[in-house]
């Protein structure tokens, strides 16, 4: 039985919040206000094709990049010690993994202030310890870290659910067939574990590409994101249409990379979050 | 330890107290069809996971050659397992599963490709290579599996209930090609099952398990014939097992009657299990019965018929060519030979 008009409320939702304010923004981003009125004009993309917006688009990409690769090191044996069959606390693990989400994203990225700042804790230890204090805030390792601390749990909950439903049969039988057990790892448990690490990474790479708020609270006003570069052209400058603009280019971005994450995942059949 | 190829000895697991299976001592020579049999929970599965390596012994030794193995990971041990749903890799096809072990121990792929597309062959799947596991039937994924193991040539292979998931037409076709694969080859098979008619079928050895001990080892026919207690009777082949007294020598009592049986050497009024195979009992005229009974009803089993008989207040299965139709007042008869007497156990 269909029940087709039970999605209505949804597609009124998508409609109203979705599919509009998309068509405004495709609309701002090829227009330009000039004085005889509303122009249609590519200018808004060349414009941002000049290397002082280029740069930031690079920054944007590699620092998110960094930061995701940073996510999986770091998450993958995170993941791998929740999925082990043999752990015990297993709940109050993963509750604790996932308890500093709950807490407000403005509050727990403003919370690092205290510990990096020049007269912070950690150069407070630093200082006590008789070493030299470190210019730890407002620069490319804040901002990186900010993105590390807050996206982690992106990357290691899609890896712990692919990796909690590996069939452990699967894994005796690769020790069987003579694998030790580095081989089981890189010939059986990573291959398997790739749907996951696939959806982790676009739910870091994403977030931390398009963020403002870490790179303006840990990077300091001057420290300039793609991210920053819409809200300034909306919040501060009011030219919505170069702003639009600069948001269809990152949609652009964020669609490419989805698109190889989900052919993986079609292609492996996993357990992912998309 | 002279001439055995794996030995078990005073093997026990436990886990956290519950013990899975007690000292079980137990030697496997050289080309054996060695088939352990026992219902789940029985041990079985414990003691061939410790054979590959998969489980760690409470205590006791496994030789193997004469050496003791216990410590050795499984990935050095000269076995290989069939698994029980096949665990085969989702992410290879059938090729690169049956290729797995080999490439580990990096063999020329010419040669891995002859190797594989010879296996192949024998469980009859050539032209498969490229598939996809999750493509096949489950018959054929059990063959990939089995094919995966022999290929390395193990001197070894242990097999867990790799038939359970198929379905009887398919069982019976596929024990045959196991058994006869394992003359072929000359490798020692460990195969369990939960099966009686399988493990009859296939074995040169049969090892009865249950309640985590060894309850009779020996060849299918010894097995069958002489059960040492009736639980291994009531396992192998359906059985009517009744309580009996062991009067004196070929004397037990059964109910009320002395019967007269060829066993001795039990003790003087010692209760015993009474087995008595269900074609085995003939049915005589009421007159001419040692037991008197009513029929209660009648199967046609194919060969034979079944028919539940009602005497003594007990139920009694009898296995017949002949029927006789359902409400006759019918006599019991069995041959003193036909009578198996077994001690009690307890367990």
């Amino acid at each position: 039985m269909k029940k087709t008009w039970a999605a209505y409320p949804y597609l009124f939702w998508i409609i109203i919040f979705t599919i509009i304010p998309l068509g405004l923004l495709i609309f701002f981003s090829i227009t330009v206000q000039t004085a005889s009125g509303i122009v249609f004009s590519l200018d808004n993309f060349r414009r941002f094709l000049e290397p002082v917006y280029l740069k930031v688009l690079m920054r944007s990409l590699s620092l998110a990049a960094l930061s995701t690769v940073l996510c999986l090191l770091l998450g993958y044996p995170a993941a791998q010690f929740l999925a082990a069959h043999d752990l015990k606390h297993r709940n109050t693990m993963v509750l604790l993994m996932v308890l500093p989400m709950w807490i407000n994203f403005l509050l727990r990225t403003y919370a690092w202030l205290p510990l990096l700042e020049r007269k912070g804790l950690i150069n407070y230890i630093l200082g006590r310890l008789g070493l030299p204090s470190l210019n730890l805030l407002y620069n490319d390792f804040a901002v990186m870290l900010g993105m590390v601390y807050n996206f982690l749990p992106f990357m290691v909950l899609p890896i712990y659910s692919v990796l909690s439903k590996i069939d452990r049969s699967l894994i005796e039988a690769a020790e069987d067939l003579g694998a030790d057990p580095a081989l089981v790892f890189r010939k059986v448990v990573f291959p398997l574990s790739l749907p996951g690490v696939f959806s982790g990474i676009t739910m870091v790479f994403m977030p931390a590409v398009t963020t403002f708020v870490i790179s303006r609270l840990l990077g300091g006003g001057q420290f300039t994101l793609i991210g920053n570069l819409i809200e300034q052209q909306f919040l501060t400058v009011g030219d919505w249409n170069f702003g639009s603009a600069i948001s269809m280019v990152m949609m652009a971005v964020i669609l490419i990379s989805m698109g190889f994450a989900s052919k993986y995942e079609t292609e492996q059949e996993g357990g992912g979050l998309w | 330890m002279d001439n055995y190829l794996i030995s078990l000895i005073n093997v026990s697991k436990d886990y956290n107290g519950a013990e899975a299976i007690k000292n079980v001592t137990l030697n496997i020579k050289k080309n054996e069809f060695l088939t352990m049999l026992g219902p789940s929970g029985c041990g079985k599965t414990t003691t061939l996971r410790i054979i590959g390596g998969f489980e760690y012994p409470s205590s006791g030794k496994l030789l193997f050659e004469g050496t003791d193995i216990i410590n050795l990971p499984p990935y050095k041990r000269k076995v290989n397992t069939v698994f029980q749903k096949y665990a085969l890799f989702p992410h290879l096809n059938v090729f690169e599963n049956i290729a797995f072990g080999l490439k580990i121990k990096k063999l020329d792929p010419k040669i891995i490709s002859k190797k594989v597309g010879r296996i192949l062959e024998l469980v009859s799947l050539s032209g498969y290579e490229k598939r996809s596991v999750n493509s096949l039937s489950g018959g054929q994924q059990q063959r990939v599996a089995i094919a995966r193991a022999l290929v390395n040539e193990p001197e070894v292979l242990l097999l867990d209930e790799p038939l359970g998931a198929l379905d009887l037409k398919l069982r019976k076709g596929m024990q045959l090609e196991l058994k006869a694969m394992q003359k072929h080859l000359g490798i020692t098979f460990i195969y369990v099952t939960h099966d009686q008619e399988e493990a009859l079928t296939m074995s040169d050895t049969i090892v009865v398990m249950n309640g985590g001990m060894i309850q009779q080892t020996g060849t299918p026919e010894a097995i069958y014939n002489e059960p040492v207690n009736a639980f291994v009777a009531d396992f192998i082949g359906e059985s009517n097992i009744f309580d009996g007294v062991m009067l004196e020598d070929y004397q037990v009592k059964i109910f009320d009657k002395m019967v007269r049986c060829s066993d001795r050497g039990f003790d003087k009024n010692e209760p015993v299990d009474v087995v008595i195979r269900p074609e085995d009992i003939k049915i005589v005229d009421e007159t001419e019965g040692i037991f008197q009974g009513i029929i209660k009803s009648v199967t046609f089993k194919g060969v034979h018929y079944e028919m539940i008989v009602q005497a003594k207040n007990m139920e009694w299965i009898i296995h017949s060519t002949k029927m006789r139709p359902a409400g006759n007042s019918v006599g019991l008869w069995v041959d003193p030979y036909d009578i198996h007497i077994m001690k009690k156990v307890t367990c």
